[in-house]
């Protein structure tokens, strides 16, 4: 993005008889705002979207409408409606609150939320969409992600109330207790591509959708599970929802929040299930490819034009959108039927129970990979044109090679590799 | 040279002490909690009452005896038709009055309805307490078409001073009986959605089981009635055991006091089992007798419209507004949802009771909070309130 942004400024230049190099800033300043401006998108209006469904599908199990008056039949304006509300509520800071940690709290937490996004494609192959192509992606989701933390426990120390302390001492010890089995479940998805590139983890997964690492042996089904709990529980979402328990601590750690602010909390929560929800339809799900290779079959690939292979990708994104949706609305379905779970059981949950269950059954897909050949329960459904196309090098497979090439090269001068 | 023991005691910090309530999202109205606490863990609760006080007793010193119904039925409100009928038989008791046939049976079909309503609402909040909203509102659809009998009945949707002294205000209006017959029919199935969403439901067993034990002697000696003292094990239930002027009630009628003797809950209807985690005592078992009661209030209510069917004449008649009481003092006790409601009445022969005295069966049940919450965690007192099922109307009244 940004070398075509300083060829097209290259080109304005030329105009007027200067000259823009291939790498300037400037090309970097303008795509990354570019960017920015379409995952703020992404974010606030997938957050508007969520908390539309979230009243209505709660609505739904609940044996109710939910909202149906603003905008239409079905109430879809009723989250802009209550943005309207909360932008022109007072602006409320408790007296003895630490005022700048209590108004920065809520924007470290949307910061981290929104910045998940930056390395998460939502299509793959030899365009990805992606903000920032990551060679570690994966990782620096996660570690971005747990920055969300620090908004909790900032907001819950400087707002001066004992709940919201509560709230924030709550989430630090459930921070500790589901980081663990979520990093021995990714780390799954991620042995069996080889790499930490979330582009690339997408596309070694094309094909059918039993080419999904979900399907990939039994060790990574249930791996899937384990990682989709350890997600909730990172989100703050019900049963694991303690840091805002609304029975006991009132709620939690935004007690004291009112108006825009608590907003943000609200969005960085949505933001950061939409984002929770998309590593996992791109870890386990196949991300933009969906159960049936409809782009590849219809030949919409980059090979036969790229307005045909942009066309392609956009449905993978549509694909892969339409998983983590779906992904989101079973966090909400769960919301809306369970009981919450105590604090001490949400430790034991975490750390006795899918802890180990992690760790075996990355044994356990290891050891599958290592001995059985890949996509054992692959060739069932496969065509003969989906086959084809799995037989092509993907991109990153060259940089695996290249290592290779490179180990064998170092051993044969007689070095250490 | 340093022990373990005192290492221990440095790594203690300091204990916090918590308001919770009077505002708090789960303390059933007005009840305010001090919980002292170190770190996740309380050491001490102790319970402040008295926000929702409104002098009712005294008002019925300066009321009629009929005057007063209307009041009795804002202690309780989640209940108002066992109030008046607790009221409305201490009246008369003094009276030394029996309500005909037709209007005892009325009495239980109305009363037992009350009985399914308030616990509905018991049983949906304990939801809230836990953190689920869904069983909240499925205990609400189904109580709302409760309400919409009594509405029928009586006019009112929560206060209805329908059950008075010397009867009922009105009789059944035509069409009634079939469509609760309806409702009852209809609520069966419901019944096992409430246990898959709760009483089977994984969570909230954990939440649950083994959580605030309250043993039987400790629920006799602090004065525990209902579903609480049935949860501990202890067989009483005074539409059995209690006065002849109440039991007489429920004379003719077949039905068990549900409650667990010897390990057993009484086999008369089809109920999911008690877990193995439960344990007798618990907030668990405080749930699973309301959510019996439940069931058992229905076979109640049918035997109840059978009878009611079966028999002819006057539902009783009202007393007059100002009709003078005999010279005496009366207490009696009857069993409402939350427990033993007792209502005292001291007349010196005039109209207006010299004194009127209602004894609160959540206060008695209130108080062993503070026993129970010894040691919980902060997420377990509102587990074991919400067990207490308590009503600050009545408490306070």
């Amino acid at each position: 993005m940004a070398h075509l942004l300083n060829q097209i400024f290259d080109w304005f230049a030329a105009w007027l008889g200067g000259s823009v190099a291939n790498d300037s800033v400037a090309g970097y300043v303008v795509a990354a705002l570019i960017y920015l401006a379409l995952l703020l998108n992404l974010v606030a209006v997938g957050a508007l979207v969520f908390i539309w469904l979230e009243r209505k599908v709660s609505g739904r199990i609940q044996d109710r409408l939910g909202p149906t008056r603003v905008g239409g039949k079905f109430g879809w304006l009723q989250t802009l409606a209550d943005g309207i509300k909360l932008l022109t509520k007072e602006d409320l800071i408790p007296g003895d609150a630490d005022k700048l940690l209590f108004r920065i709290a809520p924007y470290v937490g949307f910061c981290a939320s929104l910045s998940a996004f930056i390395a998460i494609p939502f299509a793959g192959r030899d365009f990805p969409f992606v903000a920032q192509h990551l060679n570690v992606a994966v990782f620096f989701v996660l570690a971005v992600m747990g920055l969300e933390v620090f908004a909790v426990i900032l907001a819950g120390y400087a707002s001066a109330s004992k709940w919201s302390l509560f709230g924030a001492m709550r989430e630090a010890a459930q921070v500790v207790s589901y980081e663990v089995p979520m990093g021995l479940c990714v780390v799954v998805p991620v042995m069996l591509a080889g790499s930490m590139d979330l582009v690339h983890i997408g596309d070694k997964q094309q094909g059918w959708f039993t080419n999904w690492y979900l399907f990939h042996d039994p060790f990574t089904f249930i791996v899937f599970w384990v990682y989709f709990t350890c997600g909730t529980a990172s989100v703050n979402r019900a049963p694991f929802d303690l840091a805002e328990a609304e029975s006991e601590l009132v709620a939690g750690f935004h007690t004291e929040y009112s108006g825009l602010r608590w907003s943000f909390f609200f969005m960085a929560e949505y933001g950061s299930m939409l984002a929770v929800s998309l590593l996992a339809a791109i870890l386990f799900l196949g991300g933009w490819n969906g159960p049936i290779p409809v782009a590849s079959l219809l030949g919409l690939t980059w090979h036969n034009g790229p307005l045909v292979g942009y066309l392609g990708n956009f449905l993978g994104m549509l694909n892969v959108l339409a998983k983590a949706f779906l992904l989101v609305t079973v966090m909400m379905w769960v919301r809306w039927t369970l009981p919450r779970l105590r604090i001490d059981q949400v430790m034991t949950t975490c750390l006795k129970y899918c802890t180990p269950i992690a760790a075996a059954m990355f044994v356990g897909a290891a050891l599958w990979h290592m001995t059985l050949p890949d996509r054992v329960f692959a060739g069932l459904l496969q065509s003969p044109a989906a086959n084809r196309l799995l037989a092509e090098p993907l991109p990153g497979d060259s940089i695996q090679l290249d290592l290779q090439t490179v180990e064998a090269a170092t051993i044969a001068r007689g070095g250490r590799p | 040279m340093t022990t373990a023991q005192t290492i221990e005691i440095d790594v203690r910090t300091d204990e916090m002490l918590v308001n919770m309530g009077p505002q708090h999202p789960s303390t059933h109205g007005v009840l305010r909690l001090v919980l002292r606490t170190d770190g996740e863990v309380v050491s001490e609760v102790m319970p402040h009452i008295g926000y929702l006080h409104r002098c009712a007793e005294k008002i019925g010193e300066n009321l009629t005896a009929r005057q007063w119904v209307p009041y009795t039925d804002r202690m309780d409100y989640l209940a108002g038709m066992n109030m008046n009928l607790g009221w409305a038989l201490a009246v008369e008791k003094l009276m030394d009055y029996q309500v005909p046939e037709r209007g005892r049976h009325l009495r239980v079909i109305i009363a037992e309805l009350g009985r399914i309503a308030s616990h509905l609402v018991g049983m949906g909040a304990y939801g809230l307490d836990l953190g689920t909203f869904s069983p909240f509102l499925y205990a609400f659809r189904e109580r709302e078409k409760i309400l919409d009998l009594f509405e029928e009945v009586c006019g009112a949707r929560l206060t209805y001073s329908y059950l008075t002294v010397g009867g009922a205000t009105a009789d059944f209006p035509p069409g009634w009986l079939e469509k609760c017959e309806a409702f009852l029919d209809q609520f069966v199935p419901v019944i096992d959605e409430y246990h898959a969403l709760l009483t089977t439901n994984a969570i909230f067993i954990k939440r649950t089981a083994g959580v605030g034990l309250l043993s039987a002697e400790m629920a006799i000696d602090y004065g525990c009635t209902g579903p609480v003292l049935r949860g501990s094990g202890v067989d009483y239930d005074l539409r059995r055991d209690g006065e002849p002027i109440y039991t007489s009630m429920y004379e003719g009628y077949d039905y068990e006091v549900i409650c667990q003797r010897a390990g057993h809950y009484p086999k008369d209807q089809e109920y999911p089992p008690v877990p193995i985690e439960a344990v007798l005592g618990d907030c668990w078992h405080r749930f699973y007798v309301r959510m019996l009661e439940v069931v058992q209030a229905i076979g109640l209510v049918r035997q109840a419209m059978a009878k009611y069917r079966a028999s002819d004449g006057s539902f009783g008649e009202p007393m007059k507004l100002n009709q003078k009481l005999p010279k005496g003092e009366v207490y009696l006790e009857t069993e409402s949802p939350r427990g033993q409601m007792g209502f005292g009445l001291v007349s010196n022969g005039t109209a207006i009771p010299w004194r009127a005295r209602a004894r609160s069966s959540c206060f008695c049940n209130l108080s062993v909070v503070s026993e129970l919450c010894r040691g919980c965690l902060i997420a377990d007192v509102p587990a074991i309130v919400g067990s207490l099922d308590i009503v600050m109307g009545e408490i306070d009244r």
